[in-house]
């Protein structure tokens, strides 16, 4: 039976998390003049391997016909983004406790989105690839 | 899809921003306002912004928008002018007007418009990005 999870692999994932890290910088973004905001943000290459490690497209390996394979995205999106999410270094001291520097926070955005259309590239391909192996053309 | 969450909060800060933005206008319209009442006069207003924790369940904690809890007034004292000539003067002749920096709401004014611009970038980005989401597969 061909697995569709392991085909894409950890795009999927990798796709939720860019999504849910676009929000977290959104979120500083927008609270760039509040006083006593700390930004946060995702630390990428942990929450990735955090997805993978939680079977986000390893299956465990079944002996039996009742055995269970993995389940896939079983930590939700939300939860995993939370766990690896940490708190910036402030460049520069400020008055009211508010840690967001924007110009950093715009490149971090700017960045995000590339790497998101970049994975959506991937998955796109891949797509079309299997189209293209099911029509023969 | 956790991706519309963005359109609430660009857009809170938008409105924050607007607010800001009406608070300025409204100090630079009134720094000549003058008044023989010390206590009536136009006191500098500012908004106070507060981040909102929202979220339900699973993501309690995930959005944090921005609000303007209130406006409020400047706790600073009214400028003392000897003019006995003024129509508003008071019985000694003072007549009174807002302690208003027009350089610091200029550098309040010009703040806000970039705060506003940058949340404008961010709403237009998100909007791209879950349109070609959308388009995946053709």
């Amino acid at each position: 039976m061909f697995d569709l999870d392991a085909h894409i692999g950890l795009h999927a994932d990798a796709l939720r998390l860019r999504s849910k890290r676009s929000e977290m910088i959104a979120r500083n973004l927008a609270n760039a003049d509040t006083p006593g905001f700390e930004a946060r943000d995702i630390d990428f290459r942990q929450a990735l391997s955090g997805a993978r490690r939680e079977g986000g497209a390893v299956s465990l390996t079944a002996t039996q016909s009742q055995h269970l394979r993995g389940g896939n995205a079983s930590m939700d999106n939300a939860q995993l983004a939370e766990s690896a999410s940490m708190y910036r270094v402030p460049v520069a001291p400020s008055v009211d406790g508010n840690t967001v520097d924007v110009q950093l926070e715009q490149a971090a955005f700017s960045e995000n989105a590339v790497r998101y259309q970049t994975t959506l590239h991937f998955v796109n391909s891949k797509l079309r690839g299997l189209m293209t192996a099911l029509t023969g053309q | 899809m956790s991706s519309f969450k963005i359109f609430d909060i660009a857009g809170s800060a938008l409105s924050a921003q607007s607010v800001r933005l009406n608070t300025v206008a409204s100090n630079l319209a009134n720094a000549n306002t003058v008044s023989g009442d010390k206590e009536s006069v136009y006191k500098a207003r500012y908004p106070v912004f507060e981040t909102v924790i929202a979220g339900i369940g699973r993501d309690a904690g995930s959005t944090a928008s921005v609000r303007v809890t209130e406006v409020i007034e400047s706790e600073k004292a009214p400028l003392a002018r000897y003019e006995p000539g003024n129509p508003v003067a008071d019985a000694d002749g003072f007549v009174y007007a807002p302690d208003i920096n027009p350089v610091e709401q200029m550098v309040d004014m010009i703040s806000a418009s970039r705060s506003f611009q940058n949340n404008i970038e961010v709403m237009n980005t998100s909007k791209e990005m879950l349109l070609a989401t959308l388009r995946l597969g053709q």
